[in-house]
């Protein structure tokens, strides 16, 4: 046998080469690719986030507006579950059979063996009870969770909400944001989004092949911290805001008030609201639904997005840049008629004959005559084309922020309408029309949009004779208590501070005098100066308007309540302007119960279908106008 | 006195510390893959690699007791060794315990006997000892027919379970016969089958046969003048095409669709990660993910959290490969070849020939479950179920590994005594 002895040689070789193959293919998987280190890493971590707190809000005074409350989303793993009582389980977390089955399947499909959310938002309640009951039911858990809360349920339009980020956003944020977290999309929660959500933090778990969690990689050397979200210190007065959202309950419309002396924003009401705890929560995608389809669009955000022609408190502007050109003077006299004449045929008419009256009495008595007269002498007799002379008062009128946006810290800020000569231009089809083409201008009408924010923000230059700040809702971020440094910037109006006077004086007595037109509101111990408004509405009755600041020395709030459909400035906005101020300057009201009563059971909306909402403190079916027609207390302004 | 003596200075001592390293290597490897870092102890009889040590301590114990007993006893006792193996395999099939689908092992106790481990040396034995007779010559027919009874018996029985694996593993006593005789057209014959295996899997069968075809033509060309060649040729032509068929057949309607699967998946006809190629992938990755000097001792994520099925048994070569990483598997590997090498040499110094060829035998089965086992973790060949020698968690076989390895290092002791 021995004659094959050399076949030993091919048996070694067939073990060599094989050797050889197996260490080739070894050395390549393992030191060559790095495919299979990739895939391994894939395998074994799982990055998880830990979803940092959202930064809490605060009113001025520090007392919590928005802060975090803890939920529990229903967790499952689809194979860990074994046989339970289904019934049970679902009176338990106050589900029916169907939607049961129908979470259970779309778990399963995501995947059998990780975790996906099975209910959202448990409440305490529910979580509580269904604790205690866990054991019965293997392969669910429950994950903590924070969501906002309100505990005033004010403020509503002011802080926004949150909500699920969508995929554009999600591109946008380059990787930041993942699906089914949270973002600002409204208020204060957007426009301070980047500061409010905080640094999220990350695990890297070790998992087995069956998903489960195995420790931290590397002791979580590579795990990093969630940082909260930075607090905020918002302008707002919430005992104020409180009283505001109250008295302008059942009315549609808006209250402005800022600090003059720095441009924050004390209180912010649009009404109708709704209760921001509505937009949180397993209800929530129905009661936003039902926001939505409200006729009273409770969603729109009246201080900033609603446009009125501001009538009457629009002189007040025009009285100082009349002056500011030299145009008129304290001393100017006009005489009223009962109207003024202009063009050809042309006639404003005013509320009463007022004789002759002089600047402080036109403010007092609210006379469109002598605004007619001043805006003429403006227009026509500056020396110069009308067109230009317009142009020159479009531009002292804008510097009071009128027809642009003030810059506030809220999404959605809509600049008004402040017609430019181009406009007339065109509408005339020749650049020589003067002043009796747009005398409306002259008494707040025709052509103009401002928003209630905008109104107080004049209030806020009156009160501090010539400039403003920008106003703001945050008026420090973060424990450094940092302010955003444009809101810092003193702007000016243009007008010198000694024209002021005069104007004030009128103010003053608008609400001081018994033949002002606001007398009604006069507040015992504060000079409040004021002026009303009524502002023509084509579609129904008039917006009733009050501008006003207080104290007049050294004022500390101004303010712009504007009530839609509720006719004259005095009837409505005045009292609840002059309860605000009140309210704010000394911390009670002295008014008789009467008095506030006639306000807070007031309901002002327009008779349209009652809306299904579950809307804030809404009534609407409670008698339709049952308070709407009321005699004014005095004498009231009204533009023709 | 004297023959303990001789005994301790005849014996193989290379083989013996490599057989040490290897089990040792091995259940270093089993701790890890089984280990659980919350729970981390050492020595639990309860856990695998408790019991591999139990496995271990005994297996050396049979090794000396095999190395005590007298050489001419294997010789003599083979067709008994034989007869016992092939009782044992046909009783496996009425009382044997079915695990995964296997019929294969027969409950002891708490203990588990798997009998198709114990024909692997039972066959090697008979095999030898038929080969080995004087009149006995494997060129002819005869012979080789006899010779391939005793093979395809236990063959065909272990295939009853059905054990495919450890069933192809007798397959690996060609390379006996061939070292004594068979003709190395058998080795060619056993190659080209392979690849025209391979190919009529993954592609049409037709594209394979005319390719075939055009093989025979141009090497009919080359050989024009010679007309054997041309015979040759031809009938190797034939027999080509009856093969491809009959794999194709054999393929898509005798092979069970778990079979088909493995196969597909490993020669990429598939490609299904999660499903059926789970296996295959998840043991490359965690072999791939060693990297040149691997991630360290008890440190391998893929397989200490069970991404890797069966590894502490078929599979525990990824242990090998995640935690030591290359340089680990060069080693090992390593060792393994330096083992078949050293019993090729043993083999070949034999004055009997009956411990020659029982020696090839021995190289020839450890061979084929080391190429295989390895082959299949980093994805050379399918998956077949067949452990790693001395590595793989198990009593059977490492028991049966064991005697066969120390009946050649008994009968090598003894090589001076016999002329």
């Amino acid at each position: 046998m021995n004659s094959f002895f050399a076949r030993k040689f091919v048996v070694q070789g067939i073990f060599i080469a094989i050797a050889i193959i197996l260490l080739m293919r070894l050395f390549y998987i393992q030191v060559v690719s790095d495919e299979y280190m990739l895939s391994a890493e894939n395998n074994v971590i799982r990055r998880l986030p830990v979803y940092p707190a959202r930064g809490v809000i605060l009113d001025r005074k520090e007392r919590i507006l928005v802060q975090n409350e803890p939920v529990y989303d229903l967790m499952v793993i689809p194979r860990e579950v074994k046989p339970f009582d289904t019934l049970e389980f679902c009176k338990l977390i106050g589900i029916d059979k169907v939607r049961f089955d129908r979470q259970f399947k779309k778990a399963r499909n995501y995947s059998p063996y990780k975790a996906s959310i099975f209910e959202k938002q448990l409440s305490v309640q529910i979580y509580a009870s269904f604790q205690e009951r866990l054991s019965d039911f293997p392969g669910f858990f429950v994950q903590n969770r924070t969501v906002r809360r309100y505990p005033d349920s004010i403020g509503a339009h002011f802080v926004g909400y949150i909500g699920e980020v969508n995929q554009k956003a999600i591109e946008k944020s380059g990787g930041f944001y993942n699906l089914g977290d949270y973002i600002g999309i409204t208020g204060v929660e957007k426009s301070y989004e980047d500061l409010l959500r905080g640094q999220r933090g990350v695990q890297n778990l070790m998992v087995d092949a069956l998903n489960r969690p195995k420790g931290h990689y590397a002791d979580g050397k590579y795990d990093t911290v969630a940082v909260s979200g930075e607090h905020m210190v918002s302008s707002l007065d919430k005992e104020l805001q409180k009283l505001g959202e109250k008295l302008m309950k059942n009315k549609i419309g808006s209250i402005v008030a800022i600090e003059p002396s720095s441009g924050e924003i004390l209180s912010f009401v649009s009404s109708p609201g709704y209760d921001p705890n509505l937009m949180v929560g397993r209800q929530r995608g129905n009661n936003y639904m039902a926001l939505l389809n409200d006729t009273y669009k409770p969603m729109f955000v009246r201080p900033i997005q609603a446009e009125y022609p501001p009538g009457s408190i629009f002189k007040v502007v025009n009285a100082l840049v009349a002056q500011q050109y030299g145009m008129i003077n304290e001393k100017t006299m006009f005489f009223c008629p009962g109207g003024y004449r202009y063009g050809r045929r042309g006639w404003m008419g005013c509320t009463h004959v007022h004789g002759s009256i002089d600047l402080r009495g036109s403010i007092r008595e609210s006379c469109n005559t002598y605004y007619g007269y001043t805006y003429a002498r403006m227009i026509d007799q500056a020396g110069m084309r009308p067109v230009n002379a317009y142009k020159r008062w479009r531009n002292s009128v804008s510097a009071f922020g009128i027809g642009s946006p003030l810059g506030i810290d809220l999404p959605g800020e809509r600049k008004g309408l402040l017609p430019t000569d181009e406009l007339y231009t065109k509408r005339f089809r020749n650049d020589k029309w003067g002043s009796s083409y747009t005398i409306s201008l002259s008494i707040g009408q025709g052509e103009l949009g401002i928003t209630p924010l905008q109104m107080a923000n004049v209030m806020a230059i009156v009160a501090n004779r010539g400039f403003f700040y920008k106003p703001h809702l945050i008026k420090a971020i973060g424990d450094e208590k940092v302010v955003k440094e444009e809101y810092t910037v003193k702007n000016s109006a243009g007008i010198n501070s000694k024209y002021f006077d005069v104007v004030i004086q009128g103010m003053s007595e608008v609400v001081n005098q018994g033949w002002g037109t606001a007398y009604y509101s006069k507040i015992d111990n504060i000079e409040m100066c004021g002026k009303t408004g009524t502002v023509q509405n084509p579609h129904g009755k008039d917006h009733s308007v009050f501008v006003a600041f207080a104290p007049r020395n050294n004022p500390k709030i101004a303010i712009a309540v504007v009530v839609e459909n509720a006719g004259f400035g005095a009837t409505w906005s005045a009292p609840i302007a002059s309860l605000m101020v009140e309210k704010y300057l000394t911390d009670s009201i002295s008014r008789p119960k009467a008095y506030m009563d006639r306000l807070l059971e007031a309901n002002l909306l327009p008779g349209i279908p009652k809306p299904k909402v579950p809307k804030k403190g809404a009534t609407p079916d409670s008698a339709k106008g049952k308070n709407q027609v009321q005699k004014p207390a005095t004498p009231t302004t009204t533009t023709r | 006195m004297n023959n303990q003596r001789s005994l301790f200075f005849n014996v193989d001592w290379f083989i013996i510390l490599t057989y040490l390293t290897l089990c040792i290597i091995g259940w270093f490897n089993i701790h890890a893959a089984v280990y659980d870092p919350e729970n981390p102890s050492i020595i639990d009889l309860d856990t695998n690699y408790g019991k591999q040590l139990i496995f271990i301590i005994s297996a050396v114990i049979i090794g000396f007791v095999i190395l005590l007993l007298e050489g001419k006893f294997f010789n003599a006792f083979s067709p008994i060794f034989y007869g016992i193996t092939l009782l044992l395999l046909v009783l496996v099939l009425v009382i044997g315990r079915n695990v995964g689908g296997n019929q294969a092992w027969i409950p002891i106790g708490s203990f588990r006997l798997q009998p198709s481990e114990f024909a692997k040396f039972a066959t090697c034995l008979l095999l030898a000892r038929y080969l080995s007779s004087g009149t006995v010559k494997v060129q002819d027919i005869r012979t080789q027919v006899i010779a391939a009874f005793i093979i395809l018996i236990p063959t065909a029985l272990i295939l009853l379970q059905p054990d495919a694996g450890s069933a192809l593993t007798f397959s690996s006593l060609i390379l006996v016969l061939y070292r004594e005789g068979l003709s190395g057209y058998f080795l060619v014959i056993e190659g080209l089958s392979i690849l025209l295996f391979v190919l009529t899997v993954l592609y049409n069968k037709y594209l394979v046969i005319v390719g075939v075809m055009l093989l025979a033509g141009l090497l009919i060309y080359l050989y024009r003048k010679n007309r054997n060649m041309i015979t040759v040729i031809g009938v190797g032509l034939v027999f080509s095409v009856v093969f491809v068929f009959s794999v194709d057949f054999a393929y898509n309607s005798i092979l069970k669709p778990h079979q088909k699967n493995r196969i597909d998946v490993i020669l990429g006809k598939v490609n299904d990660p999660r499903g059926i190629g789970y296996n295959l992938n998840q043991s490359k990755i965690a072999i791939g993910s060693g990297g040149l000097w691997g991630k360290g001792y008890l440190q391998g994520t893929q397989t200490k959290y069970n991404f890797v099925p069966e590894q502490s048994t078929d599979f525990i070569f990824c242990t090998v490969g995640e935690e030591w990483g290359f340089a680990g598997c060069f080693v090992v590997i390593g060792l393994y070849l330096f083992l078949l090498l050293r019993i090729v040499i043993i083999a070949e110094r034999q004055r009997s020939s009956f411990s020659r060829i029982y020696g090839y035998g021995v190289a020839s089965i450890l061979f084929f479950h080391f190429f295989i086992n390895i082959g299949m973790t980093i994805g050379l060949i399918p998956v077949i179920g067949i452990p790693l020698p001395f590595l793989s968690y198990g009593g059977s076989s490492l028991w049966s590994f064991t005697i066969l390895l120390f009946i050649l290092l008994k009968l090598d002791s003894n090589r001076m005594g016999i002329i």
